[in-house]
Order: structure tokens, then C-alpha cells, then sequence
């Protein structure tokens, strides 16, 4: 398969938060200023990247051929724990302010499904290693994406007349409703 | 059985590998921080329930290292872990002191003389900004339960003289009355503190006589007969540091308005800090 395409297909038309309603916790909650959204979403890449490198290995060296396919959720959820731990402590070293920022939903990543989701479509698609690493980046770029675009909008939208019932989350869930909207106008791009 | 084996050595394979990547990170990437910080989380109960206020056990015991919060913060952990926390931010911890709210002011409508009618909304915010409401007294209570309808757990009323009620067994010191009295007039006070200054006029006596039976006339006579040193005179009006205060109730024996108040039941305090 044409490795663009399947970069095209998770970042826009499939994109795990808007299309497929992957990983939302983090979207709403990490999503209030540009900055921090870009780091979560950086982090999130990174998991979605080595994640799903590793995941590969382990699905077609280890579980496969040891006839083990029923632990691939407990295999692949240790993969991803750890990685957020590894990418838990790089944060912590590396940048204070964006680990403050980040708080909670930084650990989070481990739970945050739309890395599993990834690990667990690139073994159902049989794609080849370089196929879900690049899968896995595209899927991190288009949260990424969703995450600044949303951030983008509630930064511009604190100095909007926003009436008073939907302020916070109400108003937050009906924009990223309608960016969900407008994501379905990828549907199509590529079959 | 093989397929046991196999998952079994396989999956501890990888979590042991893991386990050695991240035992390696984690001293790589180790970063210095205040060791009470781990301390504090050590003795905390755990349960991140964020009934402190801050997100977490580990944000609770930051806020302690950096004087953030108070080493009785956690609710949870009750007088128990307030002592342990306390040794490791080597400060004494009184225990946490359950706060009851205490409205401070007698002058009902028995009491307190009114200058007018206000027709107005009956809520004491709106009397405030018009002219100051009915009230004579202009430090006194309205009267029209706005600390009441504050209040989420029904542990005040109205009482038929107009004034506000504490019911101390429902009381959580929460302080939402505290900041809907326009005037201040309610106040935190630990638990056990049984004496109040119930008034908070600035008046002069020869003011406050005329148009309240119960208002405090600055005689200083609490000043003077109370053993702490705990009431002190600001204002024309008597304060008490409850602090110092231990309950002796000499100060309620000599108040010639009985602006001063005990409250029945509550114990003497010794106070190690007076002495």
C-alpha cells in the first residue's frame, strides 16, 4: 500500500479524534492554550510512533508465532505504559513548565484510547513495520492537528461573547463537534 | 499447559525488559526534587481524591513543601496524618480544626432599631446597595437571609427575631455565607471557641446605644478583666484573637450590653502557645 496514503488516511480522513472519536479526554482537556495542546500532541506522537513499532514486533515475532493473539490488548497496553512513562520522565527533565501544564492528562496517554485503537487497527489491516510506523505518525500528526485546532479556537474564543450556558465545556464540545463536521468532508479523499 | 508457560515467560519477558528500560530512564532522567515532597506523599492517604483542592496526593504534598498548603490540608487524612505531615515540615500541627461559621451580630429586630422601610427584594445584597438598607446600624445584620439561601447543607435559618442561625452539627465551614453577607458579619471560627464578640459596629457608644440594645459601646471592660490578653479594642469595637482565647468567660460576666456571648457546652482550652 502507498505509504502516503495510509500517512493521508490517519491524519485527515480517518482521523483518530474527529472521525473516529478516538482519545477525547485528552482533546477536551489539553486543549485550552496552543502551546500545551502542541505538547500533548507531540508526546501523544511519540507514544502513537514507538508504540506502534513496537507493538508490531510484538504482535508477528512474539504473539503469533507463540499462538498468543488473545494477549494483545494486556501486551500492547505494557508497551504503551511504559512508553508514557518513558516519555513521562523526559518531560519532567527536559521541560517543567509543559509537564505542569500537561498535568494529569500526561500519565493519561497510557489510557487514552486512541493509541491502543492504533496499535490494535495496524495489526487489523496487516500493514507491513515501515506501514505502522507510519501509520502510527500519521495517526499522532492528525491528533496533534485536532488538538491545536481545537486550542486555536478556545485561545481566540475567551475574548468572545459566548452566552453564559455554554461557557466551558458546552461551548468546547459544540466546536468540536463542528470540526468533527467539517473533518467528514475528508471522507472520500482516498478509499 | 504450554500455552500458560508460553504467556507466562513471554509476558514477563517484556515486562521485565520494560521494567529495565524504565529502571535505567528513571535514573537518567531523574530530577532533583524536594525529598519532604515524597515524604509527605508517603504519609498521605493515597486516594487522590482531591478533597484538599489540589489535583492529587502528589500536588497536596507539593503545595505543603512550598507553604501552598497547610499541613492539615487533607481532609482524609484527619488529625493523624496532619501530625506525621507536620513533623516532616517540622511545625507543630494544632489538628485540624473543625471551622464553624459564627454570625456576629445580636441586633435583630428585637434589638436593633430600623431608620425606614425598605420594600425592596428581600435579599440583603440588594438592601446593601439601596442606601445601606432599613438597618439604623450600618455594621449590623440585615436581616433578610441571604447567608441562609447560601448555604448548601441547610445548617442555617432564620430565626423569628430575623436573625441567622448556625446549626452547628450541619455546619462544614464552608464558607459560602461568609462571602454572601454584605457586611461581613460572619466569620470561620474553629470549633471550639465557645466566646464571640457578637457585634461588628464601628460606632461610637453614644451611637450605637440609641439605636442598638445589644452593639458593643467600647467600655473596654473585656479588655481589661480578660487573663489572655485575647480582646483587643479597634475601631470603637471589641475584637477577640481567638487565638488566645480559652474560654474563661470572665469577658461575658462584664459585659454591660451582653454583646459578649457563650456559647453552652463548649470546653475550656488550655493553650500551651498563652502561657
Amino acid at each position: 500500500m502507498n505509504l502516503f496514503v495510509i500517512l493521508l488516511s490517519a491524519l485527515l480522513v480517518n482521523n483518530f479524534v474527529l472521525v473516529r472519536f478516538l482519545g477525547i479526554c485528552p482533546f477536551l482537556g489539553v486543549s485550552k492554550q496552543v502551546e500545551s495542546a502542541l505538547g500533548m500532541g507531540l508526546a501523544t506522537t511519540f507514544v502513537m510512533v514507538v508504540a506502534s513499532a513496537v507493538t508490531w514486533l510484538i504482535q508477528w515475532f512474539i504473539l503469533e508465532p507463540f499462538g498468543l493473539p488473545f494477549l494483545q490488548n494486556m501486551a500492547f497496553i505494557l508497551v504503551i505504559a511504559s512508553m508514557v512513562q518513558l516519555v513521562e520522565m523526559f518531560l519532567h527533565k527536559t521541560s517543567p513548565g509543559l509537564y505542569q501544564a500537561m498535568g494529569i492528562f500526561l500519565p493519561l496517554i497510557t489510557t487514552n484510547c486512541a493509541i491502543l485503537g492504533l496499535a490494535i487497527m495496524a495489526v487489523q489491516g496487516a500493514y507491513s513495520f515501515i506501514e505502522s510506523v507510519v501509520f502510527g505518525l500519521g495517526g499522532g500528526l492528525g491528533f496533534t492537528l485536532a488538538l491545536i485546532l481545537l486550542a486555536g479556537i478556545r485561545e481566540e474564543l475567551k475574548f468572545a461573547d459566548i452566552p453564559k450556558p455554554l461557557q466551558g465545556a458546552g461551548i468546547a464540545f459544540i466546536i468540536a463537534g463542528l470540526l468533527s463536521l467539517a473533518f467528514s468532508g475528508f471522507a472520500g479523499l482516498v478509499s | 499447559m504450554n500455552t500458560t508457560v508460553v504467556s507466562l515467560l513471554s509476558m514477563g519477558t517484556m515486562g521485565g525488559l520494560f521494567a529495565l528500560g524504565l529502571a535505567v530512564a528513571s535514573k537518567k532522567f531523574a530530577v532533583e526534587s524536594d525529598p519532604r515532597v515524597d515524604e509527605i506523599e508517603e504519609v498521605l492517604p493515597g486516594a487522590n481524591c482531591g478533597a484538599c483542592g489540589f489535583a492529587g496526593c502528589r500536588a497536596f504534598a507539593e503545595g505543603v513543601a512550598s507553604g501552598k498548603a497547610l499541613v492539615d490540608g487533607c481532609p482524609v487524612g484527619g488529625a493523624s496524618v496532619a501530625k506525621l505531615v507536620a513533623e516532616i515540615m517540622g511545625v507543630e500541627s494544632e489538628g485540624p480544626q473543625r471551622k464553624i461559621a459564627q454570625v456576629l451580630c445580636k441586633g435583630g429586630l428585637a434589638e436593633a432599631k430600623k431608620r425606614g422601610e425598605y420594600t425592596g427584594p428581600r435579599d440583603c445584597r440588594i438592601a446593601e446597595a439601596t442606601q445601606g438598607g432599613d438597618k439604623a446600624c450600618t455594621f449590623g445584620c440585615l436581616g433578610y437571609g441571604t447567608c441562609v439561601a447560601a448555604c448548601p447543607f441547610d445548617a442555617m435559618a432564620m430565626d423569628e427575631n430575623d436573625l441567622p442561625v448556625v446549626f452547628e452539627d450541619k455546619c462544614t465551614g464552608c464558607g459560602l455565607c461568609v462571602a454572601a453577607c454584605p457586611r461581613d458579619i460572619i466569620v470561620l471560627v474553629n470549633e471550639e471557641q465557645g466566646v464571640h464578640i457578637r457585634c461588628r459596629s464601628q460606632l461610637m457608644g453614644r451611637f450605637i446605644r440609641p439605636v442598638c440594645s445589644v452593639g458593643c459601646i467600647a467600655c473596654q471592660r473585656c479588655v481589661r478583666v480578660c487573663p489572655t490578653g485575647a480582646i483587643y479594642m479597634e475601631n470603637n469595637l471589641a475584637h477577640i484573637d481567638y487565638s488566645k482565647c480559652t474560654n474563661c468567660r470572665k469577658c461575658v460576666e462584664v459585659c454591660p450590653m451582653n454583646t459578649i456571648e457563650w456559647q453552652e457546652g463548649k470546653p475550656l482550652i488550655t493553650k500551651g502557645a498563652a502561657s
